[in-house]
């Protein structure tokens, strides 16, 4: 068989490549190695991101000449330390474009994010009989710990259905909100489906009848811009690593006025303003949520990434990737045998598919073998997988470092596997 | 074909035979039964085992998954009839150093069973071909409880 890659002279969208997306990849120095002597094509994006030399400059440069702890000393490098902590937590504000910059916790990653929400605000609001509303398109991170508090407290986790193209059904979200609805859990853009929630409208509908809304903007903060008071939400949860930064390090954004009505999360020192064995008193936000010697490289790093982000220009990152997307979705569409599943009419940067008569996970190892990384599984979206009726897809997810040769490079790949399963 | 000679030697032809046209790919009644899970990539099956004097009178499958859990549970069951016990389980060890082995060590000729020797360069895709194996020795053991290649004490590579 031909390895050579079918020439699409003509995409849906005409548009050339960004002219600087070579100088951007020359950012990343591992999209420069080889797997399995073939060029490395990487497009596990929401699976994570790979780092810029910039974060990863910054990383070094913080532990070779600046680490300390932060918030405690009194010598110069603790002070360096605490500046550039606090800065990161100034970079994340302004990123999101958040008021206030006690509005923004340091937490692990998205999924510790929505556990402290689920617990410190949701256990004290959420009681026998009430409901927390979640979609099918979640991530189990945002499913399980709702479950949990759910089952503490004897409430009901509600689904709002979605289509079959993977659109949430706006009018049966209205129909489930109800008194008892005490939070709106829901996923910006889906990491199996790459469909974009009107994450506006609902917040809009689920604030009509006083329900706080929290977000899941693991796979959106990297491909289009997320102004939390735009969208109104109520918290907002990503995590560094899908956005170019280190892992470990992630981000709660909450509303001061709910922040400053919930208990702690988790005790230990920084959180507190004083200690007795008598009382505590609390730290004031956000230090109250961030118990311990917080991931303080982890933080500085992320700044970096947000910085390098904001120096390619989100705009410009948006309409490449859409312009790479529809271009994909063709070049996929013209594989026999293959179906996309997710197919909303507003999507980002994922190409999730199955193909006939061939399991994702031979699907993977093959296109492994070419070079080309995808994620194949379930994508930690069990019930998702459940509604489409399949066990598991192959994911191919983008960044704005990818390009139409590697598209083309996947396509190729795809063709080997149906050649090797015809 | 191009594919590289890794990928040849993972899906020889007997492999995507056997996937597409399985065998024993049925249902027993009144057998011994046990039910596989890969949670990794949702690999799913259940196999049926009917003994007749500590021997394998019958043995079938019924399930889904990739083409190398779907050959390799295919090619087991072909295997195994006629054996004792003891003798499967011993099959069975030989088949898990086969497919675990290093790349350049030489393993055991295993017959038919053999095509999944390539396997062992694709280490992450073991777990796929022992599973049929592991949900085997649960279902002569007539164990109750889901063997899953993700579960402590239930699996060991």
């Amino acid at each position: 068989m031909s390895t050579t890659a079918p020439v699409r002279e003509t995409g849906p969208a005409n548009a050339r490549p960004a002219p600087d997306v070579a100088r951007f990849r020359r950012d990343f120095p591992i999209l420069a190695r080889q797997v399995h002597g073939k060029p490395l094509v990487y497009l596990d994006n929401a699976a994570t991101t790979q780092k810029p030399q910039a974060v990863i400059d910054r990383l070094t440069q913080f532990y070779s000449r600046e680490n300390a702890n932060v918030h405690r000393g009194v010598h110069l490098l603790s002070e360096r330390a605490t500046d550039a902590y606090e800065q990161a937590r100034e970079t994340v504000r302004r990123f999101i474009r958040a008021t206030d910059r006690q509005e923004i916790v340091f937490v692990r990653g998205t999924t510790e994010a929505i556990n402290l929400v689920a617990s410190s605000y949701g256990g004290p609001a959420v009681g026998r009989g009430d409901e927390v509303l979640v979609t099918t398109m979640e991530h189990h991170s945002n499913i399980v710990p709702w479950q949990i508090l759910c089952e503490e407290k004897g409430a009901r986790l509600r689904v709002v259905p979605m289509t079959d193209a993977g659109e949430l059904r706006l009018d049966e979200f209205e129909a489930l909100l109800s008194d008892r609805t005490k939070i709106v859990a829901v996923v910006h853009v889906s990491n199996a489906l790459g469909t974009v929630n009107p994450i506006a409208d609902i917040v809009r509908i689920a604030h009509s009848r006083g329900v706080p809304v929290i977000v899941d903007g693991a796979q959106a903060v990297a491909h289009m811009r997320v102004d939390v008071q735009a969208l109104d939400c109520d918290f907002y949860t990503f995590s560094g690593h899908k956005i170019f930064g280190p892992t470990g390090i992630g981000v709660l954004y909450a509303k001061a006025a709910l922040l400053d009505g919930m208990p702690p999360y988790q005790g230990g020192g920084d959180m507190i303003s004083s200690v007795s064995f008598e009382r505590t008193l609390y730290n004031v936000l956000p230090y109250k949520f961030e118990a311990g010697t917080p991931n303080i490289a982890g933080a500085i790093g992320l700044a970096a990434a947000l910085d390098y982000v904001d120096s390619v220009g989100l705009d410009r990152i948006t309409a490449y990737e859409r312009d790479l997307l529809a271009y994909g979705t063709d070049a996929l569409s013209q594989i026999r045998g293959l179906r996309l599943t997710g197919t909303a009419a507003d999507k980002a940067s994922i190409l999730a598919f199955v193909f006939d008569g061939v399991h994702p996970h031979d699907i993977g190892t093959i296109l492994d073998r070419e070079g080309v990384a995808i994620r194949t599984g379930h994508h930690c979206c069990q019930p998702l997988m459940d509604r489409l009726g399949v066990p598991a897809t192959a994911r191919a997810s983008l960044a704005f470092y990818n390009t139409r040769e590697e598209i083309d490079a996947l396509a190729a790949a795809l063709d080997k596997v149906r050649v090797v399963f015809a | 074909m191009s594919a590289g000679s890794d990928l040849q030697d993972l899906y020889q032809e007997v492999i995507l035979d056997h996937n597409k046209r399985p065998r024993n790919f049925r249902t027993i009644e009144d057998a011994h039964k046990a039910e596989g899970y890969n949670p990794l990539c949702g690999d799913r099956l259940t196999v049926y085992l009917r003994l007749e004097d500590g021997r394998v009178a019958d043995v079938s499958f019924q399930g889904s998954g990739c083409a190398i859990s779907k050959a390799s549970a295919s090619l087991m069951t072909d295997s195994v009839k006629g054996k004792t016990l003891a003798e499967v389980e011993e099959l069975f060890e030989r088949f898990h150093q086969m497919i675990t082995r290093p790349p350049d060590e030489p393993v055991d000729d295993l017959g038919k069973l053999s095509v999944l020797a390539g396997v062992r360069q694709f280490p992450i895709r073991v777990k796929c071909a022992s599973l049929p194996w592991h949900t085997l020795r649960s279902a002569a053991e007539d164990k109750r409880e889901i063997v899953s290649t993700e579960q402590e004490g239930s699996v060991q590579f």
